[in-house]
């Protein structure tokens, strides 16, 4: 091989720095796709959405005329869904993940429950459409309820919550454990009083993420038969149902029929008057904003824990 | 020693001498905690028992050979036939178009991020990056019918309103983040000195990415393509709003199709009397659905085992 010559040399390294420059700025136009997109739906959105985008939107039922319909009963719907979801998914997905991290011992249970988390996470939110159908619907007589809906979700976010307490548990040094037990706390006093304190903005980040994919979610709920066409709200509690006179009970609202922000926006896509279009894009705004809000509170929560937890 | 300091002596002797009680609640604590990480086990097992049984009703009903290849699916017309390849087209189709996007796009963001961005760029494109991944799939499944389409018939004037191509590269777009993310972790798992060897070797940037880090990394980068196909195959809205809901034995995009997923939820948004053989076709469609999903997850292992690179 022949050696090269100054010049050659200087326009070999030209070329690699071109190269990487050319890689660099496809990478930032790869990147800036994705930017744009967000900018588009949201832009989108707005603009075609904001001739609807009153009170009225938010106070009104659905109706057949486009111009009248608001999302009241899929905003409530959509609430009260989350408060199930939350209540079900936060204390069985705090106390899976503490089992796994502080008691676990090594062995096939642990293991079974562990290769059992990982893969639930890869099974596709409608077939837990299907498992509610089965077993919530017509095996427990749950019915198209805001309670199957609500333990569906629940469900479907659980490895999401379990996954982020043990990282929140995980990150907490064992001296922290050793100083409780050397006072004298049994495992659940250092748990109770040590480990969940501590761990306590990293789980809520992961809640955070949960319910903000929950509250997207559409396929499964379409799945276990959630009326679209809903003009009511579920019972309010100790109030008087229908004309009987009959007050409802305290959790009554829980096997009310419902119906939720994505289910009302599909509704509204899947019709052929484009005027109902106008109405997609302007729930699809408030959805998207109660979506991005709950990710940026939880990407916030999680650069302060970065920046204020020194061990 | 003053009369204080022996009643709290009392007062401590007190509490320990209630071990046997607290030895018993803790072991209680301990059964619960592992109750609530059974939970997700019996999840599994309900989507199994749900699918299965309700599949082997349908199979007394349906011939497997049919099942499998019959070039018709109609199962809700007098004439039925019960030929699964027709979703499974549909699925495989966008859910190529997707990968066609997703893949080159989140590989080649997760090298910029991990091998050239700046710390700063990096900070701030990640939550954006995430941002885009929470997108609810039924606001995805808007932009696709609303502007995508509409944009991509001025360069295809032969477009149907409804095709795979444009949810297929709306897809794609959704689950760029989860790529880009996944890889991106991967490749900055690639410990420092394998690039530090390269680079003093007088190789480039791009040259040591592609060369060094990307092959390092190869498992991660793997086990994120998987988790891209298994989003894609069980992506549901999108395709439900999109493409169209019509069956269609079809491998070219440009044509509308209905999808294994979408199948699911045009039954659900029906009123089929449970126990109905209309009623089976969506558990069989949702465990093929779960089977390919399997099968790419079981592939996915596989190949992280066979190629991982451990430092």
């Amino acid at each position: 091989m022949t050696p090269m010559t100054t010049e050659q040399i200087r326009a070999l390294i030209a070329r690699g720095k071109l190269k990487d420059t050319l890689f660099q700025a496809i990478g930032i136009l790869c990147l800036g796709i994705g930017l744009l997109v967000i900018f588009l739906l949201v832009g989108d959105m707005l603009m075609r959405g904001l001739e609807r985008l009153s009170l009225d939107f938010f106070t009104n039922f659905a109706s057949r005329r486009a111009g009248e319909s608001g999302i009241l009963s899929a905003w409530v719907g959509t609430i009260l869904v989350m408060f199930v979801t939350a209540m079900a998914a936060v204390p069985l997905g705090v106390a899976a993940g503490i089992y796994l991290e502080e008691y676990a011992k090594r062995n096939w249970i642990t293991d079974i429950i562990e290769i059992n988390i990982t893969n639930l996470a890869a099974v596709p939110s409608i077939v837990y459409g299907l498992l509610a159908l089965g077993i919530f619907v017509y095996t427990f007589g749950f019915g198209q309820s805001i309670l199957s809906a609500g333990l569906t979700l629940a469900l479907l976010i659980l490895p999401i919550v379990i996954v982020s307490t043990r990282e929140a548990i995980r990150s907490i040094p064992a001296m922290i454990r050793e100083g409780s037990m050397a006072v004298g706390a049994t495992r659940w006093q250092t748990c109770r009083y040590h480990i969940i304190p501590y761990a306590m903005p990293g789980i809520l980040t992961g809640v955070i993420i949960g319910l903000a994919r929950a509250i997207g979610e559409t396929a499964p709920i379409i799945t276990i038969g959630a009326l679209t066409f809903i003009a009511f709200l579920p019972p309010v509690p100790f109030t008087a149902t229908g004309t009987d006179g009959v007050s409802a009970g305290l959790f009554d609202w829980v096997m009310s029929p419902f119906t939720v922000m994505p289910i009302q926006i599909f509704n509204w896509t899947s019709r052929p008057d484009p005027a109902f279009e106008v109405n997609a894009a302007a729930a699809g705004f408030v959805l998207m904003g109660m979506v991005l809000s709950m990710n940026a509170i939880a990407i916030y929560l999680r650069y302060r824990m970065r920046k204020n937890i020194k061990w | 020693m003053s009369a204080n300091n022996v009643s709290d002596l009392h007062q401590v002797s007190d509490r320990l001498a209630h071990n046997a009680m607290r030895n018993v609640s803790e072991r209680l604590i301990e059964l619960l905690l592992l109750a609530a990480a059974a939970v997700s086990v019996l999840t599994t097992v309900g989507i199994v028992y749900v699918l299965v049984s309700e599949s082997i009703h349908f199979f007394q009903n349906v011939p497997f050979v049919d099942f499998l290849t019959d070039t018709q699916w109609t199962p809700l017309f007098d004439d039925a036939h019960y030929g699964i390849m027709v979703l499974v087209s549909g699925t495989l189709v966008s859910s190529g178009v997707a990968l066609l996007v997703a893949i080159p796009m989140g590989t080649i963001i997760a090298i910029y991020l991990s091998e050239f961005a700046n710390p700063k760029v990096r900070e701030i494109a990640k939550p954006v990056l995430e941002l885009l991944g929470g997108i609810p799939t039924i606001v995805f499944g808007y932009f696709a019918l609303l502007i995508v389409t509409p944009l991509l018939q001025k360069i295809f004037p032969e477009l149907p309103g409804f095709s795979l191509l444009s949810a297929g590269l709306v897809m794609g777009i959704m689950i760029v983040p989860y790529i880009a993310s996944l890889s991106e972790d991967a490749m900055r798992a690639v410990p420092m000195s394998m690039r530090e060897g390269s680079y003093a070797m007088g190789a480039t940037k791009l040259y040591t990415a592609i060369h060094v880090v990307v092959p390092a990394a190869v498992s991660g980068l793997a086990a994120s393509y998987i988790l891209g196909i298994s989003r894609a195959v069980g992506e549901t809205m999108i395709l439900a709003v999109a493409a169209g809901m019509q069956p269609n034995l079809t491998w070219n995009p440009m044509e509308p199709a209905a999808t294994i997923t979408s199948y699911i939820v045009q039954v659900a948004l029906g009123d089929l009397p449970h126990g109905s053989i209309g009623y089976q076709t969506i558990f069989a469609a949702g465990l093929t659905l779960l089977l390919i999903t399997l099968a790419f997850n079981i592939a996915g292992q596989w190949l992280r085992r066979r190629y991982r690179e451990a430092y």
